[in-house]
C-alpha cells in the first residue's frame, strides 16, 4: 500500500486528478485500446473531477478512448432525479469532457430485473478487459461503494440494502428528509473492485479518520470493507491531514518519509521519476515533513 | 456525432460559452437545441448516446428567452389599426423589425376602431396560441416574430379615460354583452387579449365568457373603483393595461385598479399581471418602483409602441397626424403633447433595470417569463426549459441585443 498524505481537500483532488491523467497518458489509449476507469460519486471525488475537467479544457488529456464504470446507483429514483448518480456524473464530469456516452457504464437502478442488471454489469467489465484503475472513496463506516459493514469480501455486483448510517449521511442530499432517501442500491462488490489492476482510494476529512484507521491499521475485516485492499498488490490511499488523525504517529511519519524519499532519490522507485508534473507532490511532502501547525 | 439517434435524426446545436437564464438565475450552462426546441442534454447523452452536430460560441453572452410584447400598436410607419391594402405585409414588416429588439412573439394591438376595421384587420391575424394546456404551440413563420393573436384595446372602455382613442367609436354592452362583442369584432378566433372597462354595465358576463374561452381579459381605460376591479378579477380578468395610465390615480381610501397589486380578493391560485411602459416617460421612475416593489412577480414590460417607433428623428406624417420624434419622445408636431411611446422592448428592459434597481434576471423575466405566464403559454414560450421553443435573445451585460434566434435559427445579428 502507498499512503499519500497531503495538506487539504484541494490538494487531494489535484494529486488524484494528476495521477489519473498521467496514468491515462502513459497508457496511451487508442481506438482499439481503451483505458478502463472505475469511478465513485459523492463529495470526496468532486475536487478531483473539477481538476480533470480543467486538464481536459487545457488540452492536457482526452477521454475519447476512456471507458468508465461507476461503482453504484440508487434503486428506484428516476434517472433524471437531481440526486441520482447518473445526474451526478453528468453534471460533475461527463458534460464537461469529451467522453462518449456508449463508453460510460452506470448501473440502472430502474431496470426491470435488478439481478440481471448486476450480472450484465460484471459481464461488461469483463468484456472491456477488466478495470485498469478503480478510484473509490470510503464511508464513515469504512464501506467501499455500498458494501456496507457485513458485506462479504468476496462479493460481486448486487443489490444492497443501505445501512442506517449511510441513509443518514445521504439525507443532506434529499432536503434532510429521511423518507425521501432511497433504501436500496446497486453496487459493485468488494471482489469486483479487488479485480482491478490498480486501486486508488481518496479519503478526506476528520469524519473519515476512524474508518481510515480501521482500514489500514487493523486487520482485514468485513465490518470495515475497505480493509480488503490490504490484500491488493497495487493500492494507493490518498488523504489529507485531517483524515490521518486516528492513525498512529509512527504510521504517518513512516509514509511521509517514504513519500519524501521517493522524490529525493530518483533512481530508487523510479516510477514517478519521469513525471515533471508531480512537482506539486514534492513540495507538499516537504511541507508535511516539517509538520505545519494547524 | 449523434450515434444511435433513437429519437430523432435532426441536427443538434449546442450553444457554448454562454450564461443562460434558467430557474430565475443566470447559470453557466450550455444550451442544446434540436428541431426548434430546447433539448435535455442529459437525456440525449444517456438515452440516445448522442451529442452536438454544431457548436455556437456565444463568447460569454447572456441567453434569455425571446421577449414577448403584449401591447404594440405598430411601428416603422405601420399602424395595426389601419385598414391598408396590405395588412398582412404591414404586420410582417413589424414582425421582422422587432427581432432587432429581441422580441420573438407579440400581440398586434388594435385601438378603439369602427367594426369594419376589426372585421378586416382581425381576420388577417394568425390564429392565437391556445391557452389550453394540452395544445401544442403553433409554428413560427420563418424569420419573423410570432403573432400570438390580437390584443383588442377597446372599444368597450370608459369615455373619461379614453386617452387618445377616438370617442365616436367607444361602445357599451347595450345588447347584453357577448352580442356586442361579436357585432363589433366579428370573430374572436384570433383574439388573445381584450382590454375593457369593468364598470360598464353587463361587463361581468363578458369577462366570464372571454376568460372561459381562454382570452386574457385586461382592465384599462377605466374609472373602476377597487371593488369593481376585484369583481372583474374574480370573474376572470388577469391583466391591467399600462398601469397608472388611463385609470383613476391611486387614492388611499380607494386605490382603484392600482389596488389590485396588493388586493386580498384575488383568488389564491391566480396572479394579477400588470403592464408597464418603462420608457422613462410614461411612468415616473418612483411610481415604477412602487409598483415593482408591491408586486414584483406580476410586472409585464410592454412597449405600447405606436407607428412612429423605429423611425428616425424628425417629422413624419402618419395617417392624419404629423409626429415629431426627438430622442425617445414622440410629440404631436409643433407641440409638447406626447403622442405615444416609441421605446423599443430592449430599451424598456434596460430602463426598467436601471430605474428599479432589480437584477438582470428579474428585468429579463419581466419581458419574457411574465408575459408568457399571463398568456398561459409557458409550456413553449418565455422560458429556456427543456421542450420550450428555442426563441432566444443573446445579450451582453448591458442588456444590448446582439443576436436573436427563432426556433433555434439565427434571424438577426448585430
Amino acid at each position: 500500500m502507498k499512503l499519500i498524505i497531503l495538506n487539504d481537500y484541494d490538494q487531494v483532488g489535484e494529486w488524484a486528478a494528476k495521477y489519473i491523467r498521467n496514468k491515462i497518458l502513459r497508457f496511451n489509449p487508442g481506438p482499439d485500446r481503451f483505458f478502463i476507469l472505475g469511478l465513485p460519486t459523492g463529495g470526496t471525488p468532486l475536487g478531483c473531477y473539477k481538476k480533470l475537467i480543467e486538464f481536459y479544457k487545457k488540452g492536457e488529456i482526452s477521454f475519447k478512448y476512456v471507458k468508465t464504470f461507476n461503482m453504484d446507483e440508487y434503486v428506484g429514483i428516476p434517472r433524471d432525479h437531481p440526486e441520482s448518480y447518473h445526474s451526478f456524473m453528468w453534471n460533475n464530469l461527463f458534460k464537461h469532457i469529451d467522453i462518449k456516452s456508449e463508453n460510460t457504464h452506470i448501473l440502472d437502478g430502474n431496470a426491470a430485473n435488478l439481478v440481471e442488471e448486476c450480472d450484465s454489469f460484471e459481464e461488461e467489465i469483463k468484456a472491456a478487459g477488466g478495470i485498469d484503475l478503480f478510484v473509490g472513496g470510503i464511508g464513515p463506516d469504512g464501506h467501499i461503494a455500498f458494501n456496507e459493514p457485513g458485506s462479504s469480501l468476496l462479493s460481486r455486483t448486487r443489490v444492497k440494502t443501505l445501512a442506517q448510517d449511510t441513509i443518514l449521511a445521504n439525507a443532506r442530499f434529499f432536503d434532510g428528509d429521511l423518507s425521501k432517501v432511497p433504501t436500496m442500491a446497486l453496487t459493485v462488490g468488494v471482489a469486483t473492485v479487488m479485480d482491478a489492476r490498480e486501486v486508488m482510494i481518496l479519503i478526506t476529512g476528520v469524519h473519515k479518520a476512524f474508518a481510515l484507521y480501521k482500514a489500514i491499521e487493523e486487520g482485514v475485516n468485513h465490518m470495515w470493507t475497505v480493509s480488503a485492499f490490504q490484500q491488493h498488490p497495487q493500492t494507493v490511499f490518498v488523504c489529507d491531514e485531517d483524515a490521518t488523525l486516528e492513525l498512529r504517529v509512527k504510521t504517518v511519519k513512516y509514509f511521509q518519509v517514504q513519500g519524501a524519499e521517493q522524490h529525493t532519490r530518483p533512481g530508487r522507485k523510479g516510477r514517478w521519476r519521469s513525471c515533471a508534473t508531480f512537482n506539486l507532490s514534492v513540495s507538499i511532502l516537504h511541507s508535511a515533513h516539517s509538520l505545519p501547525n494547524k | 456525432m449523434p450515434t444511435n439517434k433513437s429519437v430523432s435524426k435532426a441536427p443538434i446545436t449546442q450553444f457554448v460559452n454562454c450564461r443562460i437564464l434558467r430557474d430565475h438565475k443566470l447559470q453557466r450552462e450550455d444550451l442544446w437545441v434540436r428541431e426548434g426546441r430546447i433539448l435535455d442534454p442529459e437525456k440525449l447523452f444517456f438515452d440516445e448516446e448522442g451529442y452536438a452536430d454544431q457548436r455556437v460560441d456565444c463568447e460569454g453572452l447572456i441567453i434569455a428567452p425571446g421577449f414577448i410584447d403584449v401591447q404594440i400598436n405598430g411601428g416603422y410607419g405601420i399602424d395595426f389599426s389601419q385598414a391598408t391594402s396590405n395588412v398582412r405585409g404591414g404586420v410582417a414588416l413589424v414582425a421582422k423589425k422587432i427581432l432587432e429588439h429581441g422580441v420573438t412573439s407579440f400581440l398586434p394591438t388594435l385601438v378603439t376602431s369602427p367594426p369594419n376595421i376589426y372585421h378586416k384587420v382581425g381576420t388577417t391575424s394568425t390564429p392565437v396560441l391556445s391557452t389550453c394546456p394540452f395544445q401544442i404551440c403553433k409554428p413560427h413563420p420563418p424569420g419573423l416574430a410570432l403573432q400570438a393573436g390580437c390584443h383588442l384595446e377597446g372599444p368597450f372602455i370608459s369615455l373619461e379615460k379614453k386617452g387618445a382613442h377616438p370617442e365616436q367609436y367607444l361602445r357599451s354592452f347595450q345588447s347584453g354583452g357577448m352580442l356586442d362583442l361579436i357585432e363589433t369584432y366579428g370573430t374572436l378566433d384570433n383574439v388573445a387579449m381584450v382590454t375593457l372597462a369593468p364598470e360598464l354595465p353587463n361587463s361581468e358576463k363578458v369577462v366570464r365568457e372571454l376568460a372561459q374561452r381562454g382570452i386574457t381579459v385586461s382592465l384599462g381605460h377605466s374609472v373602476a373603483n377597487l371593488s369593481q376591479a376585484e369583481e372583474a378579477v374574480q370573474n376572470g380578468a388577469s391583466f391591467i393595461t399600462h398601469l397608472f395610465n388611463a385609470m383613476l390615480p391611486f387614492h388611499h381610501r380607494d386605490p382603484g385598479i392600482v389596488g389590485l397589486l396588493t388586493s386580498d380578493q384575488v383568488p389564491q391560485d391566480r396572479t394579477v399581471f400588470y403592464g408597464m411602459i418603462a420608457d422613462g416617460i410614461h411612468t415616473n421612475s418612483a411610481a415604477l418602483r412602487i409598483a415593482h416593489r408591491a408586486h414584483p412577480t406580476g410586472l409585464v414590460l410592454v412597449t405600447d409602441a405606436i407607428t412612429a417607433m423605429g423611425l428616425p428623428p424628425g417629422r413624419h406624417t402618419l395617417g392624419q397626424q404629423v409626429i415629431e420624434i426627438q430622442g425617445l419622445h414622440a410629440y404631436v408636431a409643433g407641440t409638447k403633447t406626447l403622442s405615444g411611446s416609441i421605446a423599443t422592448m430592449d430599451m424598456c428592459v434596460r430602463h426598467f433595470k436601471q430605474a428599479s434597481g432589480c437584477s438582470v434576471e428579474q428585468a429579463l423575466e419581466a419581458a419574457s417569463l411574465h408575459p408568457a405566464q399571463l398568456l398561459g403559454i409557458t409550456r413553449c414560450k418565455g422560458t429556456l426549459d427543456y421542450g420550450a421553443d428555442a426563441d432566444l435573445v443573446l445579450l451582453d451585460d448591458a442588456i444590448n441585443v446582439r443576436a436573436t434566434y427563432i426556433a433555434g435559427q439565427e434571424v438577426w445579428r448585430k
